[in-house]
């Protein structure tokens, strides 16, 4: 596929949760990869970061940027946080993947007092048209994987978000949606907005 | 040799105190005078905050790194991670390798000469614990002249050490590498000990510990090796390297000689221990180990370490089962409820609690990563 195009669109949310990271928060970035983000917050924010990821190894990389990391696993839970430990917890692109996300997000807003979310809309038309035309599962450059092993093992649109939110008292404080190429800022009409978006970002707390 | 080996070393002996000022223990007896056998790597910056501490576990000494002699085959127990280059890399850091008090390496231990008596310590000598041997080290570190201590840093009995000294010295401690450890030995690992102690006094040649050098309890000090190193190995390596496989041949004997691989492979490592170290050595420094428990010393665990200052990286590994992953969470969780610096990484690894000496690739780079950021002020 695209991987090209996959990396831009992970580079733009990382653009965009970069602007939405306050300086000199504390910030604990679930399923980190290899610290780069939080890096970044780090060297131009000032913020104080702390990294979280299933691969020990990638997080070495934290370690010599003199954050704090820990190996594990989200769908254990995230009991070794204390509660409001953090001011932005960030769950990216991540949230698709976890088996229990109920209980991830309100892990997420115990630990911390705000929650940055970013996730693959799985409403998007294009995804919409490889199902309804194709008669397939479907697929799109953000979403390039087959059936039977896409790491994608919870598929929400953004209007499923939104009613979820909504059912668990979460109160959405920042939204942003990737449509084409471009951040915009709030949605003017909810439907469309959960036909366009590629990407929906939110800052939520409770 | 090895291009990045240190080298030739050479141990040294700081004494200190006396039997008129002696080294008071934490079980209210006393101690003097007290000699530390030590090794350094590497040289001390100008205001040698440089220092680096490595702890060594039950059977090891201060012998860590380089060899005695050069055409040895033997290198020090953590050769792999010190040395120019290495993780604990001597182009940079000043390294210090202490043998325990209550050892048989040169440190004071019961096989040193009693200067009531001026016949060996045996059973004369009190039963020290790892605060008693952290204080041991703590002279040597006023010895050599060192305010703060870069890194702390150890696996198994010598991350005991390390979690030591991070609440006994919280300020003169930077940071702390805590490997394969725990905040207490288990009820699992105590049982070990026990069964490893009662073959050595159990022999009759160990005569209450008051043994002569050359005719010493060897057969229970080699079985309580044997026991030890099955708790150091996991099942599955075990399986791999040995399987049911028999020695020599494939026919049963029907007798009950050293029938399969892994019976000779532990008589070996058994007997062989026995040329390096001593039984009374091995019931005291067991023992330290059966009492080191924070929460006993220090409360619960959250409130032991709220006094503590330096930042921590706890690490363990998948397959250990005598140092389970879940012990070293523990203190990392009591670490992240008081908002200490801690980071925590588990290696994957099949070799159980050796792999702490055993996978220096991984371990290599999250040293160096975590010696690196020790000072960046990132989190």
């Amino acid at each position: 596929m695209n991987t090209q195009y996959v990396d831009r669109l992970s580079r733009t949310d990382r653009d965009m949760i970069f602007t939405l990271v306050p300086e000199g928060a504390k910030v604990l970035d679930l399923g980190c990869g290899d610290c780069s983000l939080l890096n970044e917050l780090v060297a131009k924010k000032g913020i104080q970061g702390t990294g979280l990821d299933i691969d020990g190894m990638q997080l070495v990389n934290g370690l010599a940027h003199g954050l704090n990391v820990h190996q594990g696993d989200l769908d254990e839970g995230l009991s070794d946080f204390p509660d409001a430990a953090y001011d932005y917890v960030i769950l990216n692109q991540t949230l698709q993947v976890v088996k229990n996300p109920p209980m991830v997000i309100d892990e997420m807003l115990r630990i911390g007092r705000h929650g940055i979310v970013g996730f693959p809309n799985f409403s998007q038309w294009r995804l919409r048209k490889g199902l309804f035309f194709g008669g397939r599962a479907p697929k799109s450059p953000a979403l390039p994987f087959e059936w039977y092993n896409t790491p994608n093992i919870r598929v929400l649109s953004i209007l499923d978000f939104f009613d979820f939110c909504q059912n668990r008292g979460i109160t959405i404080e920042k939204q942003r949606y990737l449509i084409g190429g471009r951040w915009i800022r709030s949605p003017i009409w909810r439907w469309t907005t959960n036909l366009m978006a590629h990407i929906g970002l939110f800052v939520i707390t409770r | 040799m090895e291009k990045n080996s240190i080298g030739l070393v050479t141990p040294s002996i700081y004494r200190f105190g006396s039997r008129e000022k002696p080294m008071k223990l934490d079980s209210g007896y006393t101690l003097g005078p007290v000699e530390i056998a030590y090794e350094t790597y590497g040289t001390p910056n100008e205001d040698r905050s440089n220092a680096v501490l490595v702890c060594h576990a039950l059977s090891g000494d201060h012998h860590a790194a380089g060899v005695h002699d050069l055409h040895d085959r033997y290198t020090g127990w953590w050769d792999g991670m010190i040395g120019p280059g290495k993780a604990f890399d001597t182009n940079t850091y000043w390294v210090i390798s202490s043998n325990v008090i209550g050892g048989c390496k040169g440190s004071t231990g019961p096989g040193s000469t009693n200067p009531e008596t001026d016949e060996p310590y045996n059973l004369d000598f009190p039963v020290v614990t790892i605060g008693d041997m952290v204080t041991a080290q703590k002279h040597l570190m006023d010895h050599l002249q060192i305010e703060t201590l870069y890194c702390v840093a150890g696996g198994s009995m010598g991350g005991f050490q390390v979690l030591e000294w991070s609440l006994r010295y919280p300020d003169k401690v930077r940071s702390a590498i805590c490997i394969a450890s725990a905040a207490r030995l288990s009820t699992q690992a105590i049982a070990f000990n026990a069964v490893g102690r009662s073959a050595i006094t159990q022999d009759v040649k160990w005569q209450e510990g008051a043994y002569t050098t050359d005719s010493g309890p060897e057969k229970g000090l080699a079985i309580a090796r044997m026991v030890g190193h099955i708790t150091y190995l996991s099942e599955l390596l075990l399986d791999k390297k040995f399987g049911r496989r028999l020695q020599s041949g494939n026919r049963l004997g029907y007798n009950f000689t050293k029938e399969f691989a892994i019976e000779s492979y532990l008589d070996h490592k058994g007997s062989t221990f026995t040329k390096r170290f001593d039984a009374n050595s091995y019931l005291y420094i067991t023992k330290a180990m059966d009492y080191f428990d924070i929460s006993r010393s220090y409360g619960p665990l959250k409130s032991a370490f709220a006094a503590a200052t330096a930042r921590f990286l706890f690490v363990s590994y998948s397959s250990d089962w005598l140092f389970p992953t879940s012990q070293s969470k523990e203190i990392v969780r009591a670490l992240l409820s008081c908002g200490k610096s801690v980071s925590f990484i588990d290696i994957d690894s099949p070799y159980g609690h050796d792999a702490f000496l055993l996978e220096e690739e991984k371990l290599t780079r999250i040293v160096e990563g975590f010696l690196s950021g020790v000072d960046k002020e990132a989190r």
